[in-house]
């Protein structure tokens, strides 16, 4: 059986944040996960953390600017998580993302999904993070020695 | 009665706009729209657009109101 029929989540959690100063993220999943209602019903969690690397197509990057659309972004990540939990079995999932400048070594996302097995964590966290990069209007432009430049695209993860 | 446009990222610095706003029209697309704002400057490759802050087709029609945006590939994450 395929989705809509199999395991559809029942009531499950979501935060989605958009953040414009430096953040923790392992702190952030401690944190959330004390605040998780369901203890003793999760026994999965997959925690994705993207990180700014300091090179780029073969460029030192000494920094960047995220730019986003307030509003749709959240919209969108929104309507993604509900997604995913009518397709998988989750019971709650979180996901912060910077705007802003940023430079190298900061987080730039975070996603973390709570499930009773490991399956639908997995493959919900790599959902959510493949929607975002595919869909999410966010915008990145690189600081680089001789000037800026916007990035053009994001690769497939698959 | 108007329709909201916004740019953003490159778009907004290529055209040196980040929002304007146009009368409404009856039976304008998302397309129309460009079109106008731009003073029918050809529609860049891998434009998104979006109305009311959802993705739509050049094709959509706008309602008074609405908030058009237009933006190049997404590269978040």
């Amino acid at each position: 059986m395929k989705w809509p029929f199999f395991h559809p989540s029942r009531g499950a959690e979501m935060h989605i944040e958009i953040r414009s100063e430096a953040f923790e993220p392992y702190h952030e999943v401690q944190v959330y996960q004390e605040k998780i209602q369901a203890t003793g019903q999760y026994g999965a969690t997959a925690v994705f953390v993207g990180t700014m690397r300091d090179f780029n197509e073969g460029d030192d990057v000494k920094g960047m600017a995220l730019e986003h659309y307030p509003g749709m972004t959240e919209n969108y990540l929104k309507m993604v998580c509900e997604e995913a939990s009518g397709r998988w079995s989750i019971i709650d999932s979180l996901i912060i993302h910077r705007v802003g400048k940023l430079w190298p070594n900061d987080p730039i996302v975070l996603v973390a999904v709570w499930s009773a097995h490991r399956k639908d964590a997995f493959e919900v966290s790599r959902y959510l993070m493949e929607e975002l990069k595919s869909k999410a209007p966010f915008w990145k432009k690189e600081f680089l020695a001789d000037g800026d430049r916007w990035v053009q695209h994001n690769t497939p993860g698959y | 009665m108007v329709i909201q446009i916004r740019f953003f990222a490159s778009l907004r610095e290529r055209l040196q706009l980040s929002d304007c706003s146009l009368p409404f029209e009856a039976s304008m697309t998302v397309e129309q729209v460009w079109s106008k704002v731009t003073n029918n400057e050809s529609l860049p490759a891998n434009l998104l657009c979006a109305v009311n802050m959802e993705y739509v087709s050049l094709q959509q029609v706008v309602k008074a109101g609405d908030e058009v945006a237009f933006f190049p590939p997404v590269t978040g994450g």
